[in-house]
Formats: C-alpha cells, sequence, structure tokens
C-alpha cells in the first residue's frame, strides 16, 4: 500500500466530478477516498483524493488528472507536512452492549454524542484514518449497528496552497 | 444575434470552412442558417459517422479544424466512433451536437441521449450548452482546446430551444482565458535539452522514434535537421509517416507489430532512443513492453506531459512542442562540445542497412489469377510517384500500405492508428478531397473495411469528389483470418466473405461511379493507371491472393524477440 493524498482544486462546473471520478476507473487508479467540498472562491471546489499508487507511479494519476481541462490544480500532499482529518457517525445500539463501555471509549477518542434514544447513540468523532478505523474496531465489538464517514480533508501545513 | 448566428461566427473566425453531417429536429435552425451562408459550406453526408471520418480526413490532409455534426440521440451516438478515433490520433475537430430543449433534458425526451457521458472518456474535452449566452464563449475555448497542445476532439452539445436565443458575441481575448488548461509551449527545458544533445553524442548505437506528433507539430523539417546533424537513423510510427522522407538514407522505416525487421533489431540493440511524439504504444513496444530496447536510455520529447513515463520511464522527459524541441535540440548539439563518433555512427548505420538489405518486407508472387497484395501498393506508388494522399481502411491492406508506400512528405497519410476503426478510409478520403481539391486522393480498402461506409460514395457523388477507391478484395476479414491461421489451427470461424459478396464494380455502377474487377496480374497497371488519372471517382476491385498475410509479425502476447520475419509456410 502506497497510500497518497492528494488536493485537487478544480472548476465548480457541472460534471467535473465525473469527469475526474471517470478517469481514475478509466486508467484503473484506486480512489480510497474522495471529498469534495467548497473553497474560498464561489467558482472552486477542492477535491480530497486519497489513492493508491502501487500499481501506478504517483506523477502518472497526478499528470492525467491535470490533464483534465477543469482540474486547475494538482498536488500530492507531503504525509509530514499536512494537515489530514476525518469525519464519521458511529450508530451503536445499546439494548444488549452497556451504554457505559460505549461512553468510555467514545470519551478516550475525544468523539462526542449527537443523538441518544432508549437504545441506541450517535457517535461523531474527528481524527486521522487510522483513529476512525480504530474506533471502528472497536464499536464492532459494542453494538456497532451503522456508521458513515466523510473521506480524508486534508491542507497543507504553512504558508503555502494547492 | 441569435445563438445560431454567433456559432457560425465563432467558427468562422476560427478559420472554419467545412461542416460535415446529417440534420435532424435540433439541428433544423442550425442547418436553416447555413442554408445561405456563403462561407462556411455543408457538405451532407449519408451516415454521421461517415461525416465525423470527413473532419478527420479534413484535418489530417491539412492541418485545418473541420466540424461534424450530428442531431441529438442516434445521429450523436453514430458520432461516437469518429471522436474515439479522433481522440485515439489526436485529431483536432469539433463534434457539434443537438441536444433535445433544455428543459425537457433529463426526461427521456424523444431523441434524448447523454452524448456529454457517453463520450466522456473519448473527449479532450466536452460542453453542454443549455444557456446560449455561454455558445459564443464555449465555441472559442472549444475552438483553441481542439487545436492547441496535444490537439483533439471537443464536443459541444447544443439545446435546440437555444439557438434561437438572442446573445452577444464573444470579445474576449483569443486564446479565451481558461484557468485549468496550460499546455507546454516552446522548446522545453535548456538543461533537459543539453542533457538529451550530451546523451545522443555520446551514444554509440542511437535511434530516432518519430511519431504523429512531428504532423501535427508541423515538425519535419526540424527532425531532418536533427538526424542529419547528429547522423542518427529514423523510425516514424505507423502515424508518424510522411514526417521523415522515406528516401532520406537515415530513415529505417516503420518500427512495431509489422514494421521493417531492421527496427526492431535496431531497438532491441539500441543504446539511445530519442522519442518524439510518440506514445510508446503496445504496437510499437510488443505487449511485453519491458523486453522492448532492454538496454536504451529514453530521452522523450512530447507535448503532452501525462505521455512522459507513462508506458515507459523516460530518463530524460521534455514537455515541449515538437518543432520547437527539435529546432533547440539541434542548436545545442552543434554547439556543445561533445561530439559523436563519426565512425561509430557510419559502423551502426552500415548495421542497419545490412539489416535492411537482408529483411525487406515480404512481398508474395503473382500468379495466374492471383494478384499479390504488396505488388497493388508498389504499382501505386510508382505510378502517383509517391506524392498522393493517401486513405486506408484498417486491416492487412492498411499494414502493406504503411510498408510499401513511401512517404516523402507529411499529411499524405490518412489513417486510422490508434482506434483501428474499420470503414474510416473512404470518408476520411472524401474529407481530405475537400481540404485539398487539387490533389489526387486514394482509398486502399479492404474489401471487409469498404463494406462498413460505403454508402458515402452517394456523398462523393453530390459534391464531386474525385477519391480514387483501390479494394485489396481477398474475401476475408483478412487480419483477423491471418491470425487465425497462425495462431488458431486455421479454424477460419466467421471470417470468410466467400458465402456472399457484393460484385462492387456494379455497385459502384449504381452509384454512377466507373468500377472495374481485376482479377490478372497483367491487367494491374493498365487499371490502376486508367482509374488513378480518370477525372472523376473511380473503383477498382482488385482480387488478391487470401493466403498473403503481412510480415514481420511480433505475435500478441510476446516481446520483440518473437518477430516472426517472414512467412513460415512458405
Amino acid at each position: 500500500m502506497n497510500q497518497h493524498t492528494l488536493s485537487v482544486l478544480v472548476e465548480n462546473k457541472p460534471g467535473v466530478l465525473s469527469r475526474v471520478a471517470g478517469m481514475f476507473t478509466r486508467r484503473g487508479y484506486n480512489i480510497d477516498s474522495l471529498a469534495v467540498s467548497p473553497t474560498e472562491r464561489d467558482d472552486r471546489s477542492r477535491m480530497t483524493i486519497t489513492v493508491d499508487a502501487s500499481r501506478f507511479p504517483v506523477e502518472q494519476i497526478t499528470k492525467q488528472l491535470d490533464k483534465l481541462i477543469n482540474v486547475i490544480k494538482v498536488r500530492d500532499l507531503d504525509p509530514e507536512n499536512m494537515v489530514a482529518f476525518e469525519l464519521g457517525l458511529f450508530k451503536v445500539s445499546t439494548s444488549e452492549c452497556p451504554r457505559a463501555e460505549v461512553l468510555a471509549i467514545v470519551d478516550i477518542f475525544e468523539g462526542k454524542i449527537v443523538d441518544v434514544t432508549r437504545d441506541s447513540l450517535i457517535i461523531q468523532a474527528t481524527g486521522t484514518t487510522a483513529e476512525l478505523e480504530n474506533l471502528e474496531e472497536l464499536l464492532r465489538h459494542n453494538g456497532l449497528v451503522e456508521m458513515v464517514r466523510t473521506g480524508v480533508v486534508a491542507l497543507g501545513r504553512g504558508n503555502t496552497t494547492t | 444575434m441569435r445563438g445560431v448566428d454567433a456559432t457560425l461566427e465563432v467558427l468562422k473566425r476560427g478559420g472554419v470552412d467545412a461542416i460535415f453531417g446529417i440534420p435532424g429536429g435540433p439541428l433544423i435552425p442550425l442547418f436553416d442558417a447555413l442554408f445561405d451562408d456563403p462561407d462556411l459550406r455543408l457538405y451532407l453526408t449519408r451516415h454521421e459517422q461517415g461525416a465525423g471520418h470527413m473532419a478527420e480526413g479534413y484535418a489530417k490532409a491539412s492541418g485545418r479544424i473541420a466540424v461534424c455534426t450530428g442531431t441529438s440521440g442516434p445521429g450523436a451516438t453514430n458520432l461516437v466512433t469518429p471522436i474515439a478515433d479522433a481522440y485515439m490520433d489526436s485529431i483536432p475537430m469539433i463534434a457539434l451536437t443537438g441536444q433535445v430543449g433544455s428543459t425537457r433534458v433529463g426526461t427521456d425526451a424523444f431523441q434524448e441521449a447523454d452524448i456529454v457521458g457517453i463520450t466522456l472518456p473519448i473527449v479532450k474535452h466536452s460542453y453542454l450548452v443549455t444557456d446560449a449566452h455561454e455558445l459564443p464563449r464555449v465555441l472559442t475555448e472549444a475552438l483553441h482546446l481542439a487545436q492547441s497542445g496535444r490537439p483533439g476532439p471537443v464536443l459541444v452539445d447544443v439545446c435546440v430551444d437555444q439557438w434561437a436565443v438572442e446573445v452577444e458575441d464573444y470579445t474576449g481575448p483569443y486564446p479565451p482565458p481558461m484557468p485549468g488548461y496550460d499546455p507546454p509551449t516552446g522548446a522545453g527545458h535548456p538543461k533537459q535539452l543539453q542533457a538529451a544533445a550530451r546523451a545522443l553524442a555520446n551514444a554509440q548505437k542511437p535511434i530516432i522514434y518519430a511519431g504523429g506528433g512531428i504532423i501535427a507539430s508541423g515538425a519535419a523539417e526540424e527532425l531532418t535537421r536533427m538526424a542529419e546533424v547528429a547522423q542518427i537513423p529514423v523510425t516514424t510510427t505507423l502515424m508518424g509517416l510522411g514526417g521523415f522522407p522515406a528516401s532520406n538514407p537515415l530513415f529505417i522505416g516503420m518500427p512495431g507489430m509489422h514494421g521493417i525487421a531492421a527496427s526492431t533489431f535496431a531497438f532491441q540493440e539500441s543504446d539511445v532512443i530519442l522519442a518524439i511524439g510518440v506514445r510508446f504504444d503496445e504496437r510499437v513496444l510488443s505487449t511485453v513492453m519491458k523486453e522492448w530496447a532492454p538496454n536504451a536510455k529514453i530521452i522523450h520529447i512530447d507535448v503532452d506531459p501525462a505521455e512522459i513515463s507513462k508506458n515507459r520511464a523516460a530518463h530524460i522527459g521534455i514537455a515541449g512542442e515538437a518543432k520547437a524541441a527539435l529546432a533547440a535540440l539541434a542548436d545545442v548539439y552543434v554547439q556543445q562540445e561533445a561530439r559523436h563518433d563519426d565512425e561509430s555512427r557510419s559502423a551502426w548505420l552500415r548495421k542497419i542497412h545490412a539489416w535492411l538489405d537482408e529483411h525487406p518486407y515480404q512481398v508474395d508472387d503473382d500468379e495466374p489469377g492471383v494478384i499479390a497484395p504488396q505488388n497493388v501498393i508498389k504499382s501505386i506508388h510508382e505510378i502517383t510517384g509517391g506524392d498522393a494522399i493517401i486513405a486506408t481502411e484498417v486491416g492487412q491492406h492498411q499494414m502493406w500500405t504503411a510498408q510499401f508506400y513511401r512517404f516523402n512528405q507529411p499529411r499524405r497519410w490518412v489513417t486510422s492508428g490508434g482506434l483501428g476503426t474499420m470503414g474510416f478510409g473512404l470518408p476520411a478520403a472524401l474529407g481530405a478531397q475537400v481540404a485539398c481539391p487539387d490533389d489526387l486522393v486514394i482509398d486502399i480498402a479492404g474489401d471487409g473495411s469498404f463494406e462498413m461506409t460505403l454508402q458515402e460514395l452517394s456523398t462523393a457523388q453530390t459534391y464531386g469528389l474525385p477519391v480514387k477507391v483501390v479494394i485489396l478484395n481477398n474475401g476475408f476479414l483478412g487480419m483477423v483470418r491471418q491470425w487465425q491461421e497462425m495462431f488458431w489451427d486455421k479454424r477460419y470461424s466467421n471470417t470468410s466473405f466467400a458465402e456472399f459478396q457484393p460484385d462492387f464494380s456494379a455497385l459502384a455502377g449504381a452509384y454512377g461511379i466507373p468500377g472495374v474487377r481485376v482479377e490478372d496480374p497483367a491487367d494491374l497497371d493498365d487499371a490502376l493507371r486508367e482509374a488513378l488519372t480518370s477525372d472523376g471517382p473511380a473503383l477498382l476491385d482488385i482480387q488478391v491472393n487470401r493466403d498473403a498475410k503481412v510480415f514481420p509479425m511480433v505475435p500478441q502476447g510476446k516481446g520483440p524477440d518473437a518477430m516472426i520475419v517472414t512467412d513460415p509456410s512458405k
């Protein structure tokens, strides 16, 4: 596994996501996660794409992205020099598992309870991919019934921009 | 002005003088506007695929962009093959399609097809225009995108209700500003050029591997100068034929699966390869790419940075335009201190010429009543002096033409390389004839390919386009038959047309075109001379040896060293 986090600045136009996703499919590149968001400018969107570059050099992937007309800038973020997080929502059934144990786990991961009923909780947690995977693993043994994660969003540290 | 008037205005300002296509409901406003336009001629074809290939042939023969058009739904989907073909061979083209009304998009309206979605992976870029005010800018961008950097097809899909909307013409700069589009211009990085020049001077067995980028960039003269100052032998790919004169003693020939054996031997021994405007295609390198030129250092010049190190890692990558890069490289080469060793260069050239003498392309023997297909191409070359514009379909006849027609200038060779589109040749020849009305244009066809788009003979007659069609008729899908014979135990499953084939000369007659069937080798030359020197279109149905195969051949799935040089069955 040779994972890279790409920060891709694109024009905010219809069909751009299709073009990016289609290019990945057509070239056989693997997307591990993809997050699209608005940016500081209305006419731009930012995609944060984590890719597995073990089968193809990451330069080939960034060049093919750059070749798309609606892609303005591509940056392969330096893992040592970026902040990268994702957000997860985890629904846990508390009818069979002790609530206290779940709450203890949530506490360790600095999560938040954002919904609560007599027999369920929704936990919101933010962290690195590894942290969320860790949390997920623990919750699997403690009544996890449904979950969703945003995929990584990332920015380079310091004053540089993509 | 109305959206449709702005469309024609922008296209004409961009130098477009020909549109090929067929109307339908959403295109009636466009056709109506073209009805009395003196500067932009619409060529009505018989199928949209023909229209697309005509636009391609026009562009390939002239270097100028053309437009093809089809209506919403099937009209647009019929353009898919030419669009894919233009994408693979980097041909500048605008496909202008009609779409259902903007409020009906997405409702599965009559003749609605999401052509932007369908063509996403085969266009350089595309637009769906639901607001006429964008039309002038979109078409201006389309013209620039299609022709700049690495050329390619751009699709503009226009909703029918937008043609009549009043709009302002585009008044911005040309090229129009596009934040995500900035193709390399100029010669490339000077340091890289210096490194390349040094590597070439120090090389013992260098080769130039030049492709379609030479033609697209208009770099033929610069390529010749570079090859001559550095005394480096040249191979030109199928797409690059004519980019270097076949008559130049430095010319080795075409490389690859059916290329001249000398080029394969030379690549396998080479120590430095200067690759320009090529994409290290598997038909050149073989499917076992790592076995190709195993000892060579690669210098790769391309205007598309994504091609550099895509299929084969480059030691020196230069993102630049072929014409400027070759001119600069030759300058650096003669100015640098490093000098090639003349003795070593002549020894290398002698070795290559010995291979060329020893292993020419295979020619079968004429027999009574059986014409060897290779001899047909040789005769056409002799009769035309190598100066005709030659289009082909795809298959054995295409390879024989590439082997035996010796092109000395660019833009005389119109063939479908990357996509390998049967049915390309006749319409492409017609498009070439529109672009070059005073030139002799010949479509060398196979009987299988010809039946795929022969309806365009009507277009030839409608517009008085005197294209000559020469069919090498072996009654088979010959290239597939060749594989079946060699690799599938001679099980000729569904490749024979022996069960039925039309009488092609009579068919030509039905279109009002003189057609002649030729069976005897003794009649070949006269028949060719008569057809090729006639005023109007002409068709020759030449019965050729069905056992003839294309050699050399590097079999699929094997490396270059597995090349079969001559027919093992002879």
